[in-house]
């Protein structure tokens, strides 16, 4: 009789953790959509995108140009010493370019997004949450996800193609510097293999993939900001630290997975 | 008989292990102020909750003008939802909005309002509320009191037909506590809305509100006028309304 109980538990268990992802999933994509119809129901709301682009687009530009230069600079480094050993450093232009348009820029400018950002979504939208806030706004027949949400994923839409394309150029800069100005390629031919070896199918491969971590970025950090209220592992303050944390892991590992499947697609 | 406008029929709610309503019967009428006491942590606020749509009941239905709310179409329940007005026990103001900005978002966000209209009623309402002259603080800047007042002209500014009140006066002082209960009498003989608020001040409310309801053990123990309730003699509503433990009641002779 125990054994059986015991049996019956662990299958129900396993049930459990079985379905519970699948359910998480769903949630997430109801969230999704809704986020999707409330951005185009009327009226638009245009200011506050606005002030979302400001503090996603415009606040992001200085860690992206950060960023895609060194990025760009270590490129151009670790680029020009193993070119060498073949003989074809002047291949350095197009190794760059083609790696940051491809697959560098997009990625690297979401993750730096969310790190600046997203957490920043996810903790003030768990705040919210858990101070009634976002109660209050029901209560004032507010679509708490018109409201919070949807702004958010319309400017996250519009401005990470503009950070990608920010990230690609200094990061190409950044490949000049070391590639041309510090170990002597001829800065010519840097640029006319930059032009000849990228065709418009790799930059809108890129932008593809800017739109795709755009929607995931904005959606998984303001879902676990919503529902900071539902977690069991931790309440209060401590309910909104992981649900910052959880959004900021699941972020950057959905950007990755994103990454291979959409590669698989583009290529 | 008139027919409640609001009406908890066998209305039941748990959390977990910690079953909060039991059985709640309760009713609501049109154009009056009724206040829901009873001892701190007994589900007050969960019953309030429960009127507008913020939690849902396990088991029974709330009516609203005799039509179960949980049965009624998505569009029809936005109508009834538009009717309410909330004022939290925590206030629940936005803390990264102004005091302005906070009173004038449900009639911002509506979009019916004109700029000019919605400057003049949220100036109006801090000046009823002797709040004038913060409109451009944050919440963190204000006392609890002042918070407790800028959440009451949020409530309170898109002249709702029914107003929850989560212990609106709690953490004011006695001056002004007496001006916000003399302010929700007054606008409720003006406008006629109808209020339910959950409350600790006894008397006060006794003064202010026309019906009286004792929430006890995840049940009503008692619904009825001031007088009535003042009247009854029941050991745990006349013990309540006293501010007597009767815990320390039970426990004085034998202490002797």
């Amino acid at each position: 009789m125990a054994q059986s109980y015991t049996i019956t538990h662990m299958l129900a268990g396993l049930g459990r953790m079985a379905i519970s992802p699948v359910q998480e999933l769903g949630r997430v994509a109801i969230f999704f959509f809704r986020g999707v119809i409330h951005l185009f129901s009327f009226p638009i709301q245009a200011d506050k995108i606005i002030d979302q682009v400001y503090f996603i687009g415009t606040k992001s530009v200085f860690v992206i140009c950060l960023t895609g230069a060194f990025t760009g600079m270590v490129l151009g480094l670790q680029g020009y010493y193993t070119l060498v050993k073949f003989g074809s450093e002047g291949l350095l232009g197009a190794a760059v370019a083609l790696s940051l348009i491809r697959e560098m820029g997009p990625v690297l400018a979401a993750i730096m997004v969310v790190a600046r950002a997203g957490s920043a979504m996810a903790a003030e939208i768990g705040i919210m949450r858990i101070s009634e806030q976002i109660d209050a706004l029901e209560t004032m027949d507010i679509n708490p996800i018109r409201f919070l949400f949807s702004p958010r994923l319309g400017a996250a839409l519009i401005s990470f193609p503009f950070l990608t394309a920010i990230f690609d150029v200094v990061g190409i800069i950044g490949g000049y510097v070391t590639g041309s100005l510090l170990l002597g390629i001829n800065s010519g031919l840097y640029f006319s293999r930059v032009e000849s070896s990228v065709l418009m199918a790799d930059i809108n491969g890129g932008f593809a993939k800017s739109f795709c971590f755009a929607a995931i970025v904005v959606t998984v950090c303001c879902f676990q900001g919503y529902t900071t209220h539902l977690r069991k592992e931790g309440f209060g303050a401590k309910g909104v630290s992981l649900s910052t944390t959880s959004a900021v892991v699941f972020s950057c590992v959905t950007i990755l997975v994103a990454d291979y499947v959409l590669t698989s697609f583009l290529l | 008989m008139t027919v409640p406008l609001i009406e908890f029929n066998q209305v039941f709610k748990r959390f977990g292990d910690n079953a909060v309503l039991k059985g709640v019967d309760l009713s609501i009428y049109q154009g009056q102020v009724t206040a829901i006491i009873g001892k701190s942590g007994i589900g007050k606020s969960v019953l309030l909750k429960h009127i507008i749509g913020l939690l849902e009941p396990d088991r029974g239905e709330i009516r609203f003008q005799g039509q179960a709310i949980n049965a009624m179409p998505a569009a029809a329940r936005r109508t009834v939802k538009m009717k309410f007005s909330y004022m939290f026990q925590g206030t629940a103001l936005f803390d990264s909005m102004t005091v302005y900005e906070n009173v004038a978002l449900p009639l911002k966000e509506k979009g019916r309002v004109s700029f000019r209209d919605i400057q003049r009623r949220v100036r109006d309402k801090l000046a009823q509320l002797d709040l004038a002259g913060i409109e451009d603080k944050y919440p963190s800047q204000l006392s609890g009191g002042m918070k407790k007042r800028v959440a009451m002209a949020r409530a309170l500014v898109t002249d709702p037909e029914i107003v929850l009140f989560d212990e609106p006066t709690t953490g004011l002082d006695p001056i002004r506590k007496n001006a916000a209960h003399a302010m929700i009498a007054q606008y409720q003989k003006t406008f006629g809305f109808t209020g339910v608020m959950v409350s600790h001040e006894i008397p006060d409310v006794f003064y202010i509100c026309q019906r009286i309801a004792m929430l006890d053990q995840g049940r009503i123990i008692f619904q009825g006028s001031p007088a009535e309730i003042q009247n009854s003699t029941e050991p745990v509503i006349q013990q309540f309304i006293r501010g007597q433990d009767p815990e320390a009641i039970n426990a004085a002779p034998s202490e002797r």
